[in-house]
């Protein structure tokens, strides 16, 4: 029997440094309308100067294991496709936005059409063998995309070795992109705070 | 001075989502109104129904209240249609039926409440009106005739049964608008079990206090009474379980909370919902049973606006606290 696949990402806020680029290659290669966008980044300093933390975080749909948006929609137009990615039908829905009111990370948009639209995990290019675009483009190499069902998989080795969290894990929906919080192996030289940037209260 | 402080730079700017979620402007609360008071409409004319005693026959007034009750209900699926994005793919609604989605409950109870109400409406028509209504020029236009004859025999036969179902159906309505927004886990302002009940119990008080206004019999006058005051007193205690439920609650519970008790919403909630739509008319009509006064306008009219800025200020303030903008 084949073995189901998870598809999941893992953003690395060690690594990031907030330059948009997977915003802008998401638009490109998902003719994203202008004024709207399925990945953005969330940039959060905390602390008491001079021990200040910064935490870049490029944020998209978290294509949840038990997707509240699915459970929300009245009319099937969002559904649960292979590797767990959460998409919408655009000719099945209705504009209602009971998906966006579900939805605990802001992940969905009206597109100016008049259906949701969202992040894919670019599903089209995955199933080619590709990457999603944001992760192709990122020149700090933050994001690794994969199947979390494959001990092998680099996100999988990624989720072994290193704290992570997800955002909101109180909504309960069980979220796929993680978020690395912990040093990266080899430790690097302890900063002045000697804390780094985990934890990060949500 | 250095204090600890925590600065946000978000780079997402989805309109109706951001900086605050405004996904639902007038329409959803409009239609939660209205769905609402037809729920209530239905519920205690079921109730007077039930009451009745055999022989007698009903005022005009609640003769008219299930069509009247339709006719609203009506209005507030337009409010929904207009709220809708995409409004050629209406139909879709009626294409699925998906259990986990109380949507698409709330989209096939609206089609099984018209029926149950006409039933209802029906079988309460005294013998002069029901035979005006057949010989009326629409229905003979549209050869409605023999259908109608039909409807109101059965409804005659089965009265009662059709006075249960039209009280579960419009019971089913009245919770279904407050789980519409009571299973939303990303607003901690809606994602409460006690907003089915609340909205139940709000909707029966909106639904007496519509028929009060209309000119009812005495003993009608006091059943209606009756029930709005007890729907009144149950909707303040659910209201206060549902604050208390936030209070216990976690963090985003409590901001939640405090954006409707403490924060933007609070003048509104407390003077609109609670003082005069719960408190005043509860007061009010008390005063009115005890010592015999005469019956005032506008208690009723305090209890509607009281139940339309319950469902005004949830949508508002249970969106403008959504986890959704919560970084």
């Amino acid at each position: 029997m084949r073995r189901t696949k998870r598809y999941a990402m893992v953003v690395d806020t060690w690594s990031c440094v907030a330059c948009k680029a997977c915003v802008l290659a998401c638009k490109a290669e998902n003719a994203v309308p202008d004024g709207f966008c399925r990945d953005w980044l969330v940039e959060v300093t905390e602390g008491t100067f001079p021990d200040l933390r910064q935490e870049n975080r490029s944020e998209r749909c978290n294509h949840c294991s038990d997707p509240p948006c699915v459970h929300a929609c009245p009319t099937g137009a969002s559904h649960v496709a292979e590797g767990g990615v959460v998409l919408v039908t655009h000719g099945k829905c209705t504009g209602c936005k009971a998906c966006i009111a579900a939805c605990p990370y802001g992940a969905r948009y009206v597109h100016p059409d008049g259906h949701v639209d969202k992040c894919t995990f670019c599903l089209h290019r995955v199933q080619a063998g590709r990457d999603p675009a944001c992760v192709e483009v990122c020149p700090t190499g933050t994001l690794t995309f994969g199947d979390l069902n494959d001990p092998g998989s680099e996100v999988s080795r990624l989720l072994r070795t290193r704290a992570y969290k997800v955002l909101h894990p109180e909504s309960g929906c069980e979220p796929n992109v993680y978020f690395l919080t912990g040093r990266p192996a080899p430790a690097v030289a302890s900063d002045s705070a000697g804390t780094g940037v985990v934890g990060v209260a949500r | 001075m250095n204090e600890a402080f925590r600065e946000v730079v978000v780079g997402r700017h989805n309109a109706l989502v951001d900086p605050s979620l405004r996904i639902w402007g007038w329409e959803i609360p409009v239609y939660l109104f209205l769905g609402g008071l037809t729920a209530g409409i239905l519920v205690v004319s079921a109730l007077l129904a039930l009451r009745r005693p055999p022989g007698s026959a009903p005022s005009r007034a609640v003769q008219a209240a299930p069509f009247v009750a339709l006719g609203l209900l009506s209005l507030g699926m337009l409010a929904l249609f207009l709220d809708l994005e995409h409004q050629s793919h209406v139909f879709r609604f009626y294409l699925a039926f998906k259990p986990a989605s109380p949507m698409s409950w709330g989209s096939w109870i609206l089609i099984l409440v018209y029926p149950v109400g006409v039933l209802l409406g029906l079988g309460s028509l005294d013998a002069g009106i029901r035979s005006a209504l057949l010989a009326s020029r629409p229905v003979r236009w549209l050869r409605l005739a023999g259908p109608l004859r039909c409807l109101s025999g059965r409804a005659d036969a089965m009265a009662r049964s059709v006075a249960w179902v039209a009280m579960v159906a419009g019971a089913g309505l009245g919770v279904y608008t407050g789980v519409l927004l009571g299973t939303l886990a990303a607003e901690p302002l809606w994602n409460s079990p006690v907003l089915g009940p609340l909205f139940l119990a709000s909707g029966v008080s909106t639904g007496a206090a519509f028929l009060l206004l209309l000119p009812l019999s005495r003993d009608e006058r006091h059943l209606v009474a009756g029930s709005d005051l007890v729907a009144i007193a149950v909707e303040a205690g659910l209201l206060a379980a549902l604050l208390i439920g936030f209070a216990s609650g976690s963090g985003p519970d409590q901001a939640a909370l405090d954006h409707l008790v403490t924060g933007p919403q609070a003048s509104a909630f407390w003077t609109l919902v609670v003082l005069a739509g719960l408190a005043a008319p509860f007061a009010l009509e008390v005063l009115e049973r005890r010592r015999g006064l005469a019956f005032l306008k506008v208690t009723p009219v305090l209890v509607l606006a009281g139940g339309f800025a319950l469902r005004w200020i949830l949508v508002a303030a249970g969106q403008a606290s959504s986890l959704a903008t919560i970084f």
